[in-house]
């Protein structure tokens, strides 16, 4: 279906999960090119979380494989992955509630640093240098994600928005060569949106490859370089957001769930 | 292989009782979501019961038990009232600490109003044993792995046959759900501790007159009961029976063929041989990560 | 006040008493409760930075307890070769890192077994781990002595001016022991947890899955908090052995880690300072109730005080006075400039 070339920077080919005998994904297959912003689309139950879920390594596929730049991932721990730049955010806002967030972003630039135990205890001139060399990456991304102003706030405490964006700039920390973002505008008002949406063009031209799931079509249509359809476990179309809002396959997928959803 | 049949036969004894203490562990897991500390001291407690009301009471044997699991019963909803309920929503650390702390202020309670000497609880049944061939068996001992296998069936038939069984299944599978579909969960919590409380009690007032009653019997249990939940899977009905059996047998076999100090560290070594082999337990599908 | 400097003071403070009040009594009961601290204070990173409650934390005390003093005295080892392996006395300090090392080592397989799964297993695992530790130390006669205890266990020697290196006996000279020990697990606990290790610890307690995420390998780190904090335990634990200079099975009881795990909680968690106001606090009292009360009833106020503490001081001392602190602060400040932040409801 797909035509992977040999520049893609990610190939998911024949991907399956079962749990027990219920099927979350079929037999997907696609691939993402390097520095583009790719959106996966498809109704609910559609697959796409458990695809995350299997490229970033917190979900073992029952087949199927997984290349990122030609390294099979699906044997791999999530921060194994992560060490070889595949970063994700995830669906529900996740932070460390209880740091505030610029030590958040300090600790989510732990493979950035070197200093293993005794380093900690010793503290010799190249410990306090890498922890000085740490903070100020940090405060740099937090400039990119504009929250310079709430560096010393409690990350539990910010407002919803605030916690998506300091989200994002841990996921920028792991200094990722492919993003995962989860549906990243999900409970977004419309100017955070908008600010959001400035922001993952910002890391695509930073050189950035970009996987994301969203909901909010406006949004995909207007950032993706190319959208990726599934319905049940399975790729159905893959194309510009021109070829995909004209593709009939599609509109039947979207049509059909919204037939269910009536009935339900 | 007589010496093995006598060790097989007493493993069956104590199997029985860890069994009920077992599933009464698993269930409080599997419905609840909270890891009992206070389990023990439900069965040190059963044993003081019975020892209180048959001994000092001079009530009858039969009676004094079935008094004793009662209040046990009771001292079950009394905890969960008191201190589980006010912390339903908080996650299973909190609840564990909670425990605890129950676990250590019950156990100096029992050891403030008893005293540390060993009691000894009284029964009607003649101490020679029936002897079938080399094997020999107390008849009191007969009489407690008789009363654990009704007290299993009874609880597998109330499971499997009940509303209420039906109801807790359904929780054990996912509370928010069951909760949507009715199931008052707070009279489920109440009755699910009262239950596992319950059968705890009763493993300790059935064992009161086969051993002997001190007020640090609970730790030991505590431990055990959790090696038999973890064997057969945290929050697994059935494995939990089985894993009370084979944790019998361990002991047994154990102190018969290697060294009886060491008795009571099979369940240990048993846990450690599950975490290496299969972390999920013996007789659990492995578990769904999505 | 930063941490810091209630600790500086708390050390001068500490330095100085023995001047102020030369009472033997008080020096023991300060000096016994500064054991029980540092092993608190290996517990705290645990529970406190990585999450994870110990309940057999005793066990690597005791274990440190039993190797420096075995090491120190001589032992022989009946392994089933027909002559038992020898191993003669060994210098106090030698002793003591033993007594460290086969902790840390024993923490190591703990935590390598605990951590395939984690919450309940590892109360169980470490819970079970203390209680078969007192059962080897009680049945191994050939080894411990049984309950007959190990005795005259020599005391740490150290320089003292104007004596030369000499055994360090008297109740003031342990008493500074103790206290440079305190200092010195402090300091390396402050040094851990400020730093890239200490991070990924809090990380992994705050949220495993995002942790993970950006590439903490959490088994790694749990791992390694296990073996810090059981090495330190047996540090504690030798230093005890070589203070009391008698040890039994009983170094093994349960009653230890609860009073550990209080001294952590009623001080609060995941602070540096906690477990030495926590420690302070629950070192001293017992010590003023022993003559009123009788030990049940203590662990009785034990078990309570810790229902009490998760229902009305979930955080502990320390994290409610500093709230406390801030909150003060923050008023004068409003004062000033009329910015309210919004973190006052936390």
């Amino acid at each position: 279906m797909t035509v992977s070339t040999p520049t893609d920077l990610l190939e998911v080919s024949h991907v399956a999960v079962r749990f027990g005998g219920l099927v979350a994904i079929a037999d997907m297959t696609f691939s993402v090119a390097p520095g583009k912003i790719v959106s996966l689309i498809g109704p609910n139950g559609a697959g796409k979380t458990t695809a995350f879920n299997v490229i970033t390594g917190y979900l073992r596929p029952s087949a199927g494989r997984v290349l990122f730049k030609g390294r099979d991932l699906t044997q791999m721990s999530p921060p194994e992955i992560a060490e070889l730049g595949v970063v994700r955010t995830f669906q529900r806002t996740s932070v460390f509630n209880a740091c505030t967030v610029l030590e958040s972003v300090v600790t989510a630039l732990h493979l950035r640093g070197t200093t293993e135990l005794l380093g900690a205890i010793l503290r010799r001139a190249s410990v306090v240098a890498e922890e000085q060399r740490l903070h100020s990456e940090a405060e740099e991304l937090l400039d990119i994600a504009g929250l310079s102003h709430r560096a010393d706030a409690v990350a539990g405490t910010l407002a919803y928005g605030e916690q998506r964006l300091l989200a994002l700039a841990m996921a920028l920390a792991a200094k990722p060569i492919m993003l995962l973002l989860d549906e990243p505008a999900a409970g977004l008002n419309p100017s955070e949106t908008q600010k959001f949406m400035e922001l993952i063009r910002n890391i695509r031209d930073r050189g950035v490859t970009v996987l994301l799931v969203e909901h909010d079509m406006h949004m995909v249509m207007s950032i993706s370089d190319r959208i990726v359809v599934l319905n049940n476990g399975q790729m159905i179309a893959g194309g510009s957001p021109q070829e995909i809002q004209n593709n009939p396959e599609v509109i039947r997928a979207y049509l059909g769930e919204g037939l269910t959803n009536v009935k339900g | 292989m007589e010496q093995l049949l006598q060790h097989l036969l007493n493993a069956v004894v104590l199997g029985g009782t860890y069994a009920l203490l077992g599933i009464g562990l698993t269930l409080i897991f599997g419905v609840m979501r909270v890891a009992n500390f206070t389990h023990g001291e439900l069965y040190t407690f059963g044993a003081y019961m019975a020892y209180a009301l048959i001994g000092p009471l001079e009530l009858n044997f039969f009676v004094g038990l079935a008094i004793a699991v009662m209040l046990g019963i009771l001292l079950g909803i009394v905890i969960e009232f008191m201190l589980l309920r006010p912390l339903q929503k908080s996650d299973m650390d909190t609840t564990m600490l909670v425990t605890i702390g129950a676990w250590i202020a019950l156990q100096n309670m029992e050891l403030f109003g008893w005293g540390g000497v060993a009691k000894s609880v009284p029964h009607p049944f003649p101490t020679d044993p029936f002897v079938i061939g080399s094997v020999s068996v107390a008849p009191l001992r007969v009489f407690v792995v008789c009363v654990a296998m009704v007290l299993l069936v009874s609880f597998y038939l109330m499971i499997n046959r009940t509303t209420f069984g039906i109801a807790m299944r359904a929780t054990f599978q996912d509370p928010e759900v069951s909760s949507l579909m009715g199931v008052k969960i707070n009279r489920m919590f109440t009755l699910t501790f009262a239950i596992g409380s319950g059968l705890a009690a009763s493993a300790g007032a059935l064992l009161a007159p086969v051993f002997v009653v001190v007020p640090m019997m609970g730790d030991l249990v505590t431990l055990k009961a959790f090696a038999v939940v973890i064997l057969g899977g945290l929050g697994n009905i059935v494995g939990a029976t089985i894993g009370g059996f084979v944790l019998g047998l361990a002991e047994e076999l154990g102190a018969g063929y290697i060294d009886s100090g060491y008795r009571d560290a099979m369940g240990f070594i048993l846990i450690i041989a599950v975490l290496l082999l299969r972390p999920q337990g013996l007789f659990a599908p492995r578990e769904r990560t999505g | 006040m930063t941490e810091r400097g209630i600790a500086s003071i708390l050390v001068v403070l500490l330095a100085v008493l023995p001047l102020a009040v030369n009472n033997q009594y008080v020096l023991f009961t300060l000096t016994s409760a500064g054991i029980l601290i540092i092993a608190a204070m290996s517990l705290n990173l645990l529970l406190g930075y990585a999450g994870q409650l110990s309940l057999g934390h005793v066990a690597f005390f005791g274990i440190g307890a039993y190797v420096s003093a075995l090491c120190s005295l001589g032992f022989e080892f009946y392994y089933g070769a027909e002559s038992p392996l020898v191993v003669p006395s060994q210098p106090v300090w030698l002793a003591l890192i033993w007594g460290i090392v086969v902790a840390g080592i024993f923490g190591w397989i703990i935590g390598k077994l605990a951590f395939r799964v984690r919450g309940a297993y590892f109360v169980i695992l470490t819970i079970g781990f203390a209680q078969v530790s007192r059962m080897v130390a009680l049945n191994w006669v050939s080894l411990t002595n049984g309950p007959m205890a190990l005795n005259n266990i020599p005391p740490l020697s150290g320089w003292l001016p104007g004596y030369g290196v000499v055994p360090l006996s008297g109740r003031v000279e342990n008493y500074y022991l103790v206290l440079a020990f305190g200092i010195l697990a402090y300091w390396i606990i402050s040094r851990i947890v400020h730093s890239r290790v200490g991070r990924a610890l809090i990380a992994l307690r705050e949220n495993e899955s995002l942790a993970r995420s950006v590439g903490i390998k959490v088994t790694r780190y749990l791992v390694l908090a296990t073996v810090v904090s059981a090495a330190m335990a047996g540090g504690a634990g030798a230093i005890y052995a070589h203070y009391v200079r008698v040890i039994d099975p009983d170094v093994f009881l349960f009653i230890y880690t609860v009073t550990m795990v209080i001294m952590v909680m009623t001080g609060g968690k995941g602070t540096l300072l906690g477990p030495v106001i926590g420690g302070l606090i629950f070192g001293i009292i017992p010590e003023l109730l022993r003559h009123m009360v009788r030990p049940e009833l203590q662990l009785i106020l034990y078990g309570v005080a810790m229902i009490l503490i998760v229902f009305f001081l979930p955080q502990g001392i320390v994290p409610a006075l500093a709230k406390l602190g801030d909150r003060v602060r923050r008023k004068s400040k409003i004062g000033k400039t009329g910015v309210l932040k919004d973190s006052l409801t936390t």
